[in-house]
C-alpha cells in the first residue's frame, strides 16, 4: 500500500518537476561562445540557427577573447559551447600534443566536457600559390616546390619565427632556403595577387583563399598539425542540444569554410553568412536588428558600464583619496595600488578576472575592470585637492573648535571640490573609451561593432561604434563642465 | 584673581631646534598682552600651544582652571577665539556664512545668529552688505574685520590675534589698531596678541611680553622695559626700533 501511494505520489509530482525543469530551460538560453575571428563567430552563428530551429532558446556571447577565457567560461558553465580546434585542444588545454581524438574525448570527460567529431574541416597552416601559376608549373603540394628554387616565398614574421614554422618544414621538405621575404599577412595577399611573390602562408581555411583565387598545396609529408574544428560544450546539456551539435559533424570541407568566411567579410554580417550554410536566402530586413535599435542598444549598455563602474569608483575613491591625503604609508599603500592598477593592459586585467566564479563572462568583470581604471584620478585628485589646502585655512578651522568630520564636511571637501570633479571627469571620459574593451568578454557595448569590424576589416562597422563613443566622451565631459557650475561653491571660481 | 590662562613649564622643540623652553607664563582676564620679539623668538609658537595647533613637548596649559587635554580641546576651542595675518578665511563661503559657520555648526536659531551678526558688524565697522560677497571679493582690511567677527561670534573668554595686522597697508592699519582697542576695551576682552612692531605693542598692550630665542625675556609695560631693560637684549630691540624711540 505504501509502495502504491509513494508511487502514485511520484507520478503526480513527476510532470510538475519536468514542467518546472523545462520552464527553467525556456528562462535560460543556452549561450554559444566564440573567439575573437571571424570563423568563430560564423561557426557560433550556424550553431545558434541549428539551435534555434528546433525551438532551444540560444544566445551568442561574441568574440570572448581567446581559448583560455572560452576554456575558462566553459569550464565554469558561463558558457554552454563554442567551436574549438583539435590542435589547440590537444597542445593548450590538455598539454598533451600527441594525444588521439578518444584520449582527448576521455580527458576533458573529467572536465564536465564534451567534443562533437569533427566539423569536417581542417585549419592549419598552409602554403598558398595562385590557382592558375600553380597549374602552369604543375605544382600540387608542398613537396612539389622543391623542383622550383627560383620562387619567391613572401612568408609572415610569426611563421617564420614560429617552432612549427617555415624552418622545421623548409627542413623537413628539404626546400631551398633562398629567395625568402618576410611581410605582413594582409600585404602578402596583395603581393601574392600581383605576382611580387609566388608562394606564401596561410591558414587553409582564410577567405581570401576563395577570393584572389589561391590553392593550398597539399601537406603530403603531414607536417602540419591538424586544427579539425570541433564544438566543445558541457556533457551535462539536454540531449537535444548535443543532438543538434552533433548534427554538424562533417557538415563543412575547407572549400564550404572558406566560402563562408568569404561570405562573412563580404556581407559584414556572420548571421549571413551562416544563413547561407543552411542555404536559406538572407533577408536581412526581417531578421536583423535595425541599425537605430543596434544603436540604442550598444549605447545603452555602454552608459550602464561606464555609469555603474563610474558612481562606484566615486563611492570607493573619494573615502581612499581623502586617507591618502593624510600621507604615511597607508597614503603611499594607496596611491601606489591604484597607480599600479592603471599599469596592467586593459586586457589582462579582464583575463585575469575572468575566471574569478562571480565575476566570469558578464558585464560584472567589466564593471570591475572599469572600477578599478576610474579609481586612480579620483583618487589622486581627492587627495591632492586636499593635501592644497593651505595650512592657515587647515589651522582656521581646527582652531574654530570644528571637529574633524565637520572639518572634512563643511571646508576640506568644498575647498577640494574642483579638483575632485576634474577626477571624477576623467575617470568617466576614460571609462567611456574603455568600455569599449568590455565587448572583448560579450559584455556589449558600443565596442561590439568596433570589434566585429576589425574582424571583418570593416571600417563602415567600427566607425559605427567608433563615433557614438566619441561623441559620448564629449557629451560627458560637456555635461561635466555644467556640473562644475553647479557643485563647485562660486567664490572658489571667482 | 586666578589668570584665564597658565602655562608651567611648557616647551616646544621641531626636530632639533628648540623653539620654546620651558616656559611659565600667565596671562590675566580682561587684559591685552602683547607677545614681541624677533622673527622665530617663539612668539607664535607659544600662541599656537594655547590653542593645541601645537602640541607641548613637556609642562601644561590650563585654561579657566583647566588643563587643556585632547579630550577637552574642541569644547575649549569655541572659547577661544583665533585671528591669523591673512584672516584665514574659508575662499569658498561668503562673509556672512564664514562669520556664521560655527554658530550654524552648533545649531543656533536663525534670529538670534542674525541679531549677533548685526551687532558684530556695528563692532567692527563692516558694512551688512557687504557680506554676502566671497573673501576674494574684500579688502585687505575688510578680511581681518570679518576674521574678527568670526572670532567673536561665540562670545569668547579668549582672543588669539597672530600678526593680525601685519599684512595691511600703514592707513588701513592705523585704523583697525584704533577699532580693535576699542573693541578690546568695550568687551573687556582677555586678549593675546602677537607682533613684531613695538608701536602696536604700546598702543594695544595692558603688558608686553618681549622673547627672544624661545625664552621670555622681560615683562612689563613698555616704559618698565625702556627704563629697566632686563638685558643689553632688550635696549637694543627697543632701540631698533626707532618710531617708537621718537614718540
Amino acid at each position: 500500500m505504501i509502495g502504491t501511494s509513494f508511487i502514485r505520489r511520484i507520478g503526480l509530482i513527476g510532470p510538475i518537476a519536468l514542467g518546472f525543469l523545462s520552464g527553467l530551460a525556456n528562462a535560460e538560453p543556452v549561450l554559444i561562445g566564440s573567439k575573437k575571428f571571424t570563423e568563430s563567430y560564423v561557426l557560433a552563428e550556424i550553431a545558434k540557427r541549428a539551435l534555434a530551429k528546433t525551438g532551444v532558446p540560444v544566445d551568442h556571447r561574441q568574440g570572448m577573447g581567446g581559448t583560455i577565457i572560452l576554456w575558462q567560461a566553459l569550464q565554469s558553465n558561463q558558457i554552454a559551447t563554442y567551436p574549438e580546434y583539435t590542435g589547440t585542444i590537444a597542445e593548450e588545454i590538455l598539454k598533451s600534443p600527441s594525444a588521439t581524438l578518444n584520449e582527448m574525448r576521455e580527458q576533458l570527460a573529467k572536465f564536465g566536457v564534451g567534443m562533437t567529431a569533427e566539423l569536417g574541416f581542417n585549419n592549419t597552416y598552409a602554403l598558398v600559390m595562385r590557382r592558375d601559376a600553380a597549374r602552369q608549373k604543375g605544382i600540387r603540394a608542398i613537396s612539389d616546390l622543391r623542383n622550383h628554387p627560383d620562387l619567391k616565398l613572401g612568408l609572415t614574421h610569426e611563421f617564420l619565427d614560429r617552432k612549427d614554422g617555415w624552418r622545421p618544414l623548409a627542413e623537413k621538405y628539404r626546400l631551398p632556403a633562398s629567395n625568402i621575404v618576410g611581410i605582413d599577412h594582409g600585404l602578402g595577399y596583395e603581393a601574392l595577387r600581383n605576382g611580387s611573390v609566388d608562394v606564401k602562408d596561410a591558414y587553409s581555411t582564410d577567405a581570401k583563399i576563395g577570393e584572389y583565387e589561391l590553392i593550398a598545396l597539399e601537406d603530403d609529408l603531414q607536417f602540419f598539425p591538424q586544427y579539425k574544428a570541433v564544438f566543445l560544450y558541457r556533457l551535462e546539456l539536454p540531449p537535444n542540444v548535443i543532438a543538434v551539435l552533433r548534427s554538424l559533424e562533417g557538415s563543412l570541407d575547407e572549400k564550404r569554410m572558406i566560402d563562408l568566411n568569404a561570405a562573412a567579410e563580404r556581407l559584414k554580417s556572420y548571421a549571413q553568412a551562416a544563413d547561407l550554410y543552411f542555404a536559406e536566402p538572407s533577408s536581412p530586413a526581417s531578421r536583423e536588428e535595425s541599425f537605430s535599435h543596434k544603436l540604442w542598444r550598444w549605447t545603452a549598455r555602454h552608459l550602464q558600464l561606464a555609469g555603474v563602474s563610474l558612481l562606484l569608483a566615486v563611492a570607493v575613491g573619494i573615502p581612499l583619496g581623502i586617507a591618502a591625503s593624510r600621507g604615511g604609508a597607508a597614503g603611499h599603500l594607496i596611491l601606489g595600488f591604484v597607480s599600479a592598477v592603471q599599469t596592467i593592459p586593459s586586457l589582462a586585467l579582464l583575463a585575469l578576472l575572468v575566471p574569478i566564479p562571480f565575476f566570469g563572462i558578464s558585464p560584472r568583470t567589466a564593471i570591475a575592470a572599469l572600477f578599478l581604471y576610474g579609481l586612480l584620478p579620483i583618487v589622486r585628485n581627492t587627495a591632492t585637492g586636499l593635501q592644497d589646502i593651505a595650512k592657515p585655512i587647515r589651522e582656521s578651522a581646527i582652531a574654530l573648535g570644528l571637529e574633524p568630520a565637520a572639518r572634512l564636511r563643511k571646508v576640506y571637501l568644498p575647498m577640494a571640490s574642483r579638483s575632485i570633479l576634474g577626477g571624477i571627469k576623467t575617470s568617466a571620459v576614460i571609462n567611456i573609451g574603455t568600455a569599449t574593451l568590455a565587448a572583448l568578454i560579450g559584455a556589449g557595448g558600443l565596442g561590439e561593432p568596433i570589434l566585429s569590424g576589425l574582424n571583418l576589416n570593416d571600417h563602415a562597422t567600427i566607425l559605427q561604434g567608433a563615433i557614438p563613443a566619441a561623441i559620448l566622451a564629449l557629451l560627458v565631459q560637456w555635461s561635466f563642465d555644467l556640473l562644475d557650475r553647479l557643485l563647485i561653491p562660486r567664490g572658489l571660481r571667482l | 584673581m586666578e589668570s584665564l590662562v597658565q602655562l608651567s613649564g611648557v616647551s616646544k622643540t621641531y626636530g632639533s631646534s628648540i623653539a620654546l623652553h620651558p616656559t611659565d607664563l600667565d596671562f590675566a582676564r580682561g587684559k591685552t598682552t602683547v607677545l614681541i620679539g624677533p622673527s622665530g623668538c617663539g612668539k607664535s609658537t607659544l600662541l599656537r600651544l594655547v590653542i593645541r595647533l601645537l602640541d607641548p613637548d613637556g609642562g601644561t596649559i590650563s585654561f579657566d582652571g583647566t588643563p587643556v587635554t585632547l579630550a577637552n580641546i574642541s569644547d575649549l576651542r569655541r572659547r577661544i577665539g583665533y585671528v591669523i595675518q591673512d584672516g584665514g578665511l574659508f575662499p569658498h563661503l561668503t562673509a556672512r556664512k564664514n562669520v556664521l559657520l560655527m554658530a550654524a555648526h552648533l545649531k543656533w536659531p536663525a534670529g538670534k545668529m542674525q541679531s549677533r551678526l548685526s551687532e558684530l558688524c556695528a563692532l567692527t565697522r563692516f558694512p551688512e552688505s557687504a557680506l554676502d560677497r566671497f573673501p576674494v571679493e574684500l579688502s585687505g582690511g575688510q578680511r581681518q574685520r570679518i576674521s574678527l567677527m568670526r572670532a567673536l561670534m561665540l562670545s569668547p573668554q579668549l582672543l588669539l590675534l597672530d600678526e593680525p595686522l601685519g599684512a595691511l597697508d600703514p592707513l588701513v592699519r592705523a585704523a583697525l589698531q584704533k577699532d580693535l582697542k576699542e573693541i578690546f576695551q568695550r568687551l573687556n576682552q582677555t586678549a593675546i596678541l602677537v607682533t613684531h612692531d613695538l608701536a602696536e605693542a604700546a598702543y594695544l598692550g595692558d603688558e608686553i611680553v618681549l622673547m627672544n630665542e624661545g625664552r621670555v625675556v622681560q615683562r612689563g609695560t613698555l616704559s618698565d622695559l625702556r627704563a629697566r631693560p632686563a638685558n643689553a637684549f632688550v635696549g637694543d630691540f627697543i632701540t631698533a626700533q626707532r618710531s617708537v624711540t621718537l614718540s
